[in-house]
């Protein structure tokens, strides 16, 4: 493919905010209904867990059309993943808890799916961490051993999601299935591969197809 | 040559656009009026949407001193799982319900078997304001000045037997207007409710027809519905059609869906966390940014009134 990336890479970087400026004018024009801080919390959740289904569909669009080089993009939504999920968290402690510390350490503590949103946190926080080139350096082998807990992160991250609703399961369901696509995605190429690599063995050579993974 | 141009019409002169609307209706009603009498009483029936009660002086003795929550919330901001597991869309969608012709069936074990009219309860002497909170157990609740009569009145002239000890609530099952009963999603429909007799007894337990003055808007559960303002808020069914008394203890709609999630008794207990979230603290409905959220008080705050109904049970396993 001959499409310059980089010449898109401010423009989708910009896109990636459209939704924060999207839910800014909502609550200037207070569009966001009957539960206004209910719903910016959710919006926020929304978009971090889509910015992760993002991320992870990068490597399979790459092996599918054959483009190489979006491996920046893949670093830029995470990042943007990263940032969502962090508004997530800044909206439910001070808008909705409005810092009562005590209220937020015992809905903690009582309610199981805000301890998947805290795992789910503290690994995307850790990845974010660990984004820069230089921490990817340093880490060597073990950079990508660490950024495939993103797959973890979100399938905390969608059990979150799941876990806090009364019985409608629609749509956090259909970002399970999304998930899990993107995983079973993965898997087939690994197996793939290995069985590439075994026929390939006896000329001495090993396929690996998953190399941008 | 002085030209006279009329005179502005003030401010104040220009007719207020409810009141035009209101003055059209009346003339057209007038216009029609002899040529469909039938009709006229039909359509009567039928107009138990967007009417007002005349005045109410009367204001049940159980009042707390908060704000009302602003009536655009109540509104548009319900839980009505017949038409949409979405709280903006079933507001939208229950305008689709039929509300004609309702009546309400008292069966079971009752001497008296009775029919009570809707008209007849828009029309009770009875009717008072009871300002409520409601508590949902997704945490959030709002305070509503409901229109209403105590349900025991009504049970009493049904005349309950000695073998009445609970009390089973079905609303109403009309899948051709209601989306999510017409595929059968989710719950078990028509949706049912039930409370122990003491407990529907209760004073503070009313059927409510109307809020903010005005008959009960379809969404909120015209044109009847269930206030039990000490329980969660999936107790107080909507659009009532039957109340059945019975010897034993009612399935209903929740609790069978997830028992171990929405308890038969459903108090408000901020002790007693659902399997998965807290019920410490809720967001009250239309209180504004950076305000931080109400500690949930047990029994919904009405523990002066109710607590002795269950000073014998543990509240951990009667949830």
């Amino acid at each position: 493919m001959s499409l310059k990336l980089d010449n898109i890479r401010i423009p989708v970087a910009l896109c990636c905010l459209l939704p924060l400026f999207w839910l800014l004018l909502d609550i200037l024009l207070d569009r966001l209904g009957g539960n206004p801080i209910q719903a910016i919390t959710i919006r926020l959740g929304d978009w971090a867990l889509r910015f992760i289904c993002i991320t992870l569909a990068i490597t399979p669009v790459q092996t599918i059309t054959n483009w190489r080089g979006m491996a920046d993009f893949r670093q830029m939504f995470g990042m943007y993943a990263f940032f969502y999920a962090s508004l997530h968290l800044l909206a439910y402690l001070f808008v909705d808890h409005a810092a009562a510390w005590h209220t937020i350490y015992v809905d903690i503590i009582e309610s199981i799916y805000l301890w998947m949103g805290v795992i789910a946190y503290f690994v995307i926080l850790l990845l974010a961490v660990t984004s820069p080139n230089s921490a990817k350096k340093r880490l060597g082998k073990n950079w990508k051993k660490l950024h495939r807990f993103i797959y973890y992160a979100a399938i905390i991250a969608v059990t979150h999601y799941i876990w806090q609703l009364k019985g409608n399961l629609i749509q956090p369901l259909v970002y399970l299935i999304l998930v899990i696509l993107l995983l079973v995605f993965r898997m087939m190429v690994w197996l793939k591969s290995r069985q590439l690599s075994k026929l390939m063995l006896p000329r001495g050579k090993s396929v690996h197809l998953d190399q941008s993974d | 040559m002085i030209i006279k141009t009329k005179k502005q019409i003030p401010d104040s002169g220009i007719t207020d656009p409810k009141i035009f609307q209101q003055r059209r209706r009346i003339i057209k009603a007038l216009a029609l009026a002899p040529v469909l009498p039938l009709q006229n009483t039909y359509a009567n029936r039928d107009s138990i949407e967007n009417k007002s009660f005349a005045k109410l002086n009367k204001v049940a003795p159980h009042l707390e001193n908060v704000d009302l929550t602003p009536p655009q919330f109540v509104k548009n901001f319900t839980n009505y799982y017949e038409f949409s597991f979405d709280k903006e869309e079933s507001s939208q969608l229950a305008s689709k319900l039929v509300v004609s012709n309702w009546s309400l069936e008292i069966a079971g074990e009752v001497e008296v078997p009775k029919r009570v009219y809707i008209e007849d309860l828009l029309k009770s002497a009875l009717l008072q304001e009871y300002r409520y909170r409601l508590r949902c157990v997704e945490g959030w609740s709002m305070v509503v000045p409901w229109i209403g009569l105590p349900l025991s009145g009504i049970l009493s002239a049904a005349k309950p037997l000695s073998s009445a000890k609970f009390v089973r609530f079905t609303s109403i099952f009309q899948p051709e207007n209601m989306p999510k009963q017409a595929k059968g999603a989710m719950l078990d429909w028509p949706y049912v409710e039930g409370l122990r007799i003491d407990e529907a007894m209760h004073p503070l337990t009313i059927l409510a027809v109307g809020m903010y003055g005005e008959y009960l808007p379809k969404q909120n559960g015209a044109p009847v519905r269930l206030i039990v303002p000490w329980k969660y808020g999936f107790k107080s069914i909507k659009a009532v059609v039957k109340i059945e008394l019975l010897k034993r203890q009612p399935i209903t709609s929740w609790n069978k869906f997830a028992a171990d999630e929405y308890g038969f008794y459903a108090n408000v207990n901020p002790k007693v966390p659902h399997p998965r979230w807290s019920q410490h603290s809720e967001r009250v409905l239309g209180t504004g940014f950076f305000t931080p959220r109400r500690n949930t008080e047990l029994f919904n705050g009405y523990g002066d009134e109710v607590a002795s109904m269950y000073s014998q049970m543990d509240l951990r396993q009667f949830f």
